[in-house]
């Protein structure tokens, strides 16, 4: 198919361009195919705006005479708003921009098609392989292996091809397990404390049904992982009634009598369209101008945003104190274990694990939790806060990780090596990006769209050095200890970054991060000097 | 009283035992624990509130809330004592005297010079001639000296240079205790000028020359505008209410030139109630985000924060871009007029946004225009209905644009915190009494000592390390934004949680940054002395001759202290669950696995609560009593049955 076909009116002048917190400006639009391009060429400066088609979460058209205007909602919740003189070339637009921003074959999205304009010093693809993760592992522990048990993504297709499995168990056992929990997520390895010698293991539900059916296999695969004499806990993400009503459907949750080394705790973590509802009317309530006071805090109660937050990292917290207090092994699931599974597994790591804390750390943790581990991105974030449609599988999973992840940098403002920009970043590229690592659903999905051949990897862009400045936190000092959040209301703040970022004035913020740049900044220049200073010195004693 | 136990608010486990001390100005609790003996001192003039409560099989529980948000919570054994100790604390919270207070006996070991230059440290004479007064159209005027026209104002007041005696007296005689226009503040780049009174004493339909001449010379003075703004800061419906008393307000057919505008913010009652709700919010137990966010909607107070806000942007706009002066009132004129008065000031005047400036505010605009602080703070005993938290709300306004302009103001939020916390306690002697007259009367400046000078000594404790003199954001007028940005206001939990540690962010980035900068200018020194010497080396190689260098490292790299300002970091009961888990006890207190990392000082020499409460282990709360799942205690022996859903479910 031809771009070509989509676009009537390819380009229109005098069109008038209002976005949030700044003036209206006169310019030009054109349409190509991933991009709606505005430019003004004002005499003073030109300014131009380029969107992503794939950015677009819907599109609103409106007539006054000839005039027609057309309001673009984005999935990063930026709004904007065209003026369009001429009834046909505004149709015409509204009905391009609809098009190309609902593509339904995922080869014809931008980064099949981007070309990089940086130099590639180290291919993003290569970055986080789970070989090369698992090799400082292998040297402290010979209790875990690689297992290839799912090379061809036969045993489990939402898995990537190696996991890390207990050494005890065989592939054979692995693939029994696999039957017996939901979409063959078997228990595997997510976390190992190397304080402790505990681990984190996540799964899906296991496929007990109504009569408590058994799995030998799967009794003995968990059962490894704990040390003699120890016993660990089940945190499950639903409560005890979902979890108990999954039963009816063929699913259900480790019954004690067949794992009596085993406390399980439900925690709810809500999921699908109640976050994505909760979504969207947080937005509703951020972008809404009207209101008072009170009924703005009311209807950031009304959202349940804030709740969901202090739910998941309450969980995730909870996870990190049995590892880290109670020196006791972890198995969290849900019922798919591709969510709210995930969530909790991550963030219980960045609470332990100071190299999760890193920049390198942080994206090893993306790929190793998020993406290799099968969260679906691509049906997660078809559709962010605007959207009309009720699909069901949208949810802001990941956006909710990431608040969470912002929550504990708040709490902790020295403990990170990046910064919140770079949390924004994730969560603007996960929903729409010119690369192709939140492509696909899984790698299964990945490897046949041929995505580490055809497209560019985030981390590649990420980590040039040239970018990487930008997400640098100038506070971080390395802290090699467990950080335990706050999880009490008070503690929690909405995440204005994100939610109120088009709507707030950042200007005076922007200036107080550049202050703080400057006056670190000038502390280690003076350091150098000082240290050169210092050994010149000592040269000319010794020698004189 | 002996074995008393402190219990951590925040968490049933974690209680200390102690002993408690009454004196005649603290009730002081020390930890049994040997090694620390952890202090915890509380001045009586801080206690609002005792409760005894309910006695138990452990005790007798004593509840005592302070004003500056703290909430102790006391086990005694015996109820007798119990009882002692509440009678006692009753009778010395409510001191009848002002001698009986704190600053009468509070001792810094100064002399008598120290003293007097410490007064001297705010001197509003200086302040007016700052602003560009006297001048062509303004006036000192000793019309008020002996307080023989209004007993509440200052002796010295600022008027317009047309404003006769007679025009004076005759207006004070029209308005609510006699409080005339003065002049709050002067803006000299246009004329336009802010001027404070109270309500007149218009009724329905009365008049008077001498007021409406009043506010023509106040007009005058500003000749690049025809006319000024009358801001009535009630809400319209309370200011008509008052007309029936023979009260109320200018009418504009009454007065020439004026335009009149109502910006309703609610009275003092309202505000006492509101704080009174949003603390009870900030005391729930374990609360979810729900009953936090809806308790503290339905307190409405970030609403009168808002309000309050909205009412000094108003004038500082109506000065600042229309250049038109304003005359603002409430009802006395001492309350809602003394909040946007200097909130005004502050947006329009980047001195008031400097240590020293905010002090000179305070002075000018609270204590000097006669802002009740013995009433609304309670210092003596009195009529609880005059309690109100005025310049609490005036404070946070001021926060709440902090946090909006980071880098606009010398001070942080410690000198904030600590300005609120002195008002108080009665330590020293700046907020005693209802008016300058009645300071005077008991020589506060002979007997007692000035919060002023002893934040000055300690400034390097309160300033903001993204302050600079030449930012563009300390320079001019400060525009928040208007309405309808209601999310720009928060929470502000580091004053109204204040001492729950656990609840705030464990990184100060304000002292890591102070710090840094610390260690900037060590290193500026220490380049210096290593240049001079690197000179004198090369000097004395030159001429062949061998010097001796000392070897010493002088200005041995004096890095960031980290762990001398450290707060160990331990996970908060993040469930229950956990609890009868049988396996080994948590472990608490181990050294090695808890977090030093820099936080917020809170041993630093000025700190108020020095001894506060310096807990080494805050953030230790119990969470999961009302989460929805898995609240229940699990049996504490596996019963190996398949019976989990029920105790689970328990």
């Amino acid at each position: 198919m031809e771009f070509a076909e989509l676009i009537k009116t390819p380009r229109a002048d005098n069109v008038v361009l209002h976005q949030p917190l700044s003036q209206a400006l006169e310019g030009t639009l054109c349409l190509t195919g991933h991009h709606l391009i505005f430019s003004s060429r004002r005499r003073d400066n030109a300014e131009e705006l380029w969107l992503l088609h794939s950015n677009i979460d819907s599109i609103e058209k409106r007539f006054v005479g000839s005039l027609g205007t057309i309001i673009i909602k984005c999935k990063d919740l930026r709004i904007i708003q065209l003026d369009i003189p001429g009834m046909e070339e505004c149709l015409n637009i509204a009905n391009s921009i609809e098009a190309l921003s609902t593509l339904d074959s995922v080869t014809l999205m931008y980064p099949f098609f981007y070309r990089p304009m940086f130099e590639i010093v180290e291919d993003g693809w290569r970055s986080f392989l789970p070989e090369q993760e698992f090799g400082p592992l292998s040297l402290m522990t010979t209790e875990w292996r690689l297992s290839y048990v799912n090379k061809e993504f036969s045993v489990c297709p939402s898995y990537p091809p190696v996991v890390v499995v207990p050494e005890s168990v065989n592939d054979e056992e692995l693939r029994k397990v696999a039957m017996f929990r939901q979409g063959g997520r078997f228990p595997v390895l997510s976390y190992y404390h190397t304080k402790n010698k505990m681990v984190i293991m996540r799964s899906s539900q296991p496929l007990t049904g109504t009569n408590g059916k058994r799995c030998r296999e799967d009794e003995k695969l968990i059962n490894a992982t704990l040390r003699h004499g120890t016993r660990g806990y089940i945190i499950d993400t639903r409560s005890l009634n979902i979890a108990q009503q999954a039963r009816a459907k063929g699913g259900g949750f480790e019954q004690e009598v067949h794992y009596p080394l085993w406390r399980r705790i439900h925690k709810c973590i809500e999921r699908f369209n109640i976050l994505q509802e909760s979504l969207i009317k947080l937005v509703e309530a951020c972008n809404d101008q009207s209101h008072n006071m009170d009924r703005w805090l009311s209807k950031l109660e009304a959202s349940n945003w804030l709740t969901h937050v202090k739910e998941t990292l309450t969980t995730a917290c909870l996870v990190a104190q049995c590892i880290d207090r109670e020196a006791t092994s972890v198995l969290v699931h849900g019922t798919e274990g591709t969510d709210s599974t995930l969530q909790v597994t991550s963030l219980a790591q960045i609470i332990l694990d100071p190299r999760c804390r890193t920049v390198r750390g942080f994206e090893s943790l993306v790929t190793r939790e998020w993406l290799q581990a099968g969260h679906p991105f691509q049906q997660r974030c078809a559709q962010s806060a605007y959207s009309n449609s009720k699909q069901k599988w949208e949810a802001p999973v990941f956006l909710l990780f990431l608040d969470c992840v912002w929550q504990i940098l708040r709490q902790f403002p020295c403990s990170f090596e990046f910064n919140e920009q770079f949390l924004i970043m994730l969560f603007e590229h996960a929903y729409a990006s010119q690369f192709g690592t939140f492509l696909g659903n899984n790698e299964n999905e990945r490897s046949k769209l041929k995505l580490p051949q055809k497209t560019m990897s985030l981390w590649s862009w990420v980590n040039s050095s040239e970018e990487l400045k930008k997400f640098l936190n100038p506070l971080f000092e390395a802290n090699s200890l467990v950080i335990w959040p706050s999880v009490a209301p008070q503690s929690l703040l909405l995440w204005e970054g994100v939610f109120l970022r088009w709507n707030r004035p950042s200007k005076h913020l922007e200036e107080a991060q550049k202050e703080t740049v400057r006056i670190i900044n000038v502390n280690k220049e003076l350091q150098v000097k000082v240290n050169a200073l210092r050994r010149q010195l000592a040269e000319l004693e010794t020698n004189g | 009283v002996e074995n008393v136990r402190l219990l951590d608010r925040l968490s049933s486990r974690k209680a200390a035992l102690g002993t408690l001390y009454l004196t005649a100005t603290h009730v002081i609790f020390v930890e049994n624990v040997s090694e620390t003996r952890k202090e915890t001192w509380v001045l009586h003039s801080q206690i609002s509130s005792i409760e005894k409560q309910a006695t138990t099989a452990t005790g007798c529980p004593l509840l005592i809330r302070c004003k500056n948000f703290q909430v102790i919570q006391l086990v005694i054994p015996q109820e007798r004592d119990c009882h002692d100790v509440y009678i006692s604390l009753i009778r010395l919270t409510r001191p009848v005297k002002y001698e009986e207070l704190y600053c009468f006996s509070f001792n810094p070991k100064l002399d008598k010079e120290e003293r007097e230059q410490g007064w001297k440290l705010v001197d509003l004479n200086e302040e007016y001639n700052r602003m560009g007064i006297p001048n062509n159209y303004w006036q000192i005027s000793d019309v008020n000296r002996d307080y023989g026209v209004c007993d509440s104002y200052p002796t010295e007041v600022y008027v317009p240079k047309s404003a006769t005696a007679h025009i004076i007296v005759g207006s004070s005689k029209f308005r609510s205790r006699r409080r005339f226009p003065a002049l709050s503040y002067y803006c000299k780049d246009n004329n336009a000028s802010i001027c404070r009174s109270s309500q007149p004493l218009s009724g329905f339909s009365a008049r008077c020359l001498e007021d409406e001449q009043m506010l023509q010379a106040i007009r005058k003075a500003n000749p690049g505008s025809d006319f000024i703004y009358v801001v009535d800061t009630r809400p319209k419906l309370n200011a008509m209410a008052n007309r029936a008393a023979g009260k109320g307000y200018e009418n504009e057919d009454n007065y020439s030139n004026i335009k009149f505008q109502f910006i309703g913010i609610e009275n003092i009652h309202v505000m006492r109630n509101s704080l009174q709700k949003m603390l009870e919010v900030c005391e729930l137990k374990s609360p979810s985000m729900s009953d936090f966010l809806w308790g503290l909607e339905n307190s409405g107070w970030l609403k009168h924060i808002k309000a309050i806000m909205d009412a000094g942007i108003f004038i500082a706009k109506a000065v600042a871009e229309e250049g038109v002066s304003v005359l603002v009132h409430c009802s006395d004129g001492w309350d809602r007029t003394a909040q946007v008065c200097s909130v005004a000031s502050l947006l329009l005047d980047p001195y008031y946004r400097t240590m020293k400036g905010f002090m000179v505010l305070i002075e000018k605009d609270w204590v000097s225009f006669g802002h009740k602080f013995n009433h609304r703070y309670g210092n003596l005993d009195g009529d609880p209905k005059e309690i109100s938290p005025v310049i609490d709300q005036f404070i946070e306004c001021i926060w709440q644009l902090m946090e909006q302009f980071p880098c606009a103001f010398e001070f942080n939020e410690r000198f904030l915190i600590h300005i609120q916390h002195h008002i108080y306690s009665c330590q020293f002697g700046n907020f005693l009494c209802n008016s300058q007259k009645e300071r005077r009367e008991l020589k506060i400046h002979e007997r007692t000592y000035s919060l002023w000078a002893h934040l000055w000594k300690n400034r390097a404790d309160y300033l903001n390390p993204l302050y600079r003199s030449d930012h563009s954001q300390t320079q001019g007028t400060l525009h928040p934004q208007m309405a309808p940005c209601n999310f720009l206001y928060k929470f502000w939990s580091g004053m109204y949680n204040r001492f729950e540690k656990g609840l705030h962010p464990r990184q100060s980035v304000t002292d890591y940054l102070m710090a840094v900068k610390e260690e900037t200018q060590q290193l500026e020194e220490e380049l210096e002395v290593l240049g001079e010497r690197l000179a004198n080396l090369q000097k004395s190689q030159l001429n062949g001759t061998k010097v001796k260098s000392k070897q010493q490292d002088r200005s041995k790299q004096s890095g960031l202290s980290t762990s001398s300002n450290s707060l160990a970091n331990t996970p908060q009961e993040y469930s229950n669950d956990l609890k009868s888990f049988p396996s080994r006890s948590p472990s608490q207190g181990d050294e090695d696995d808890s977090a030093l990392i820099l936080t917020q000082d809170n041993l630093k020499s000025s700190d108020p609560d020095l001894s506060a409460n310096s807990d080494q282990e805050s953030g230790v709360e119990d969470l999961s009593c009302r989460s929805p799942s898995g609240g229940g205690c699990l049996p504490s022996e596996d019963s190996g049955k398949d019976s989990d859903e029920a105790v689970y479910l328990a």
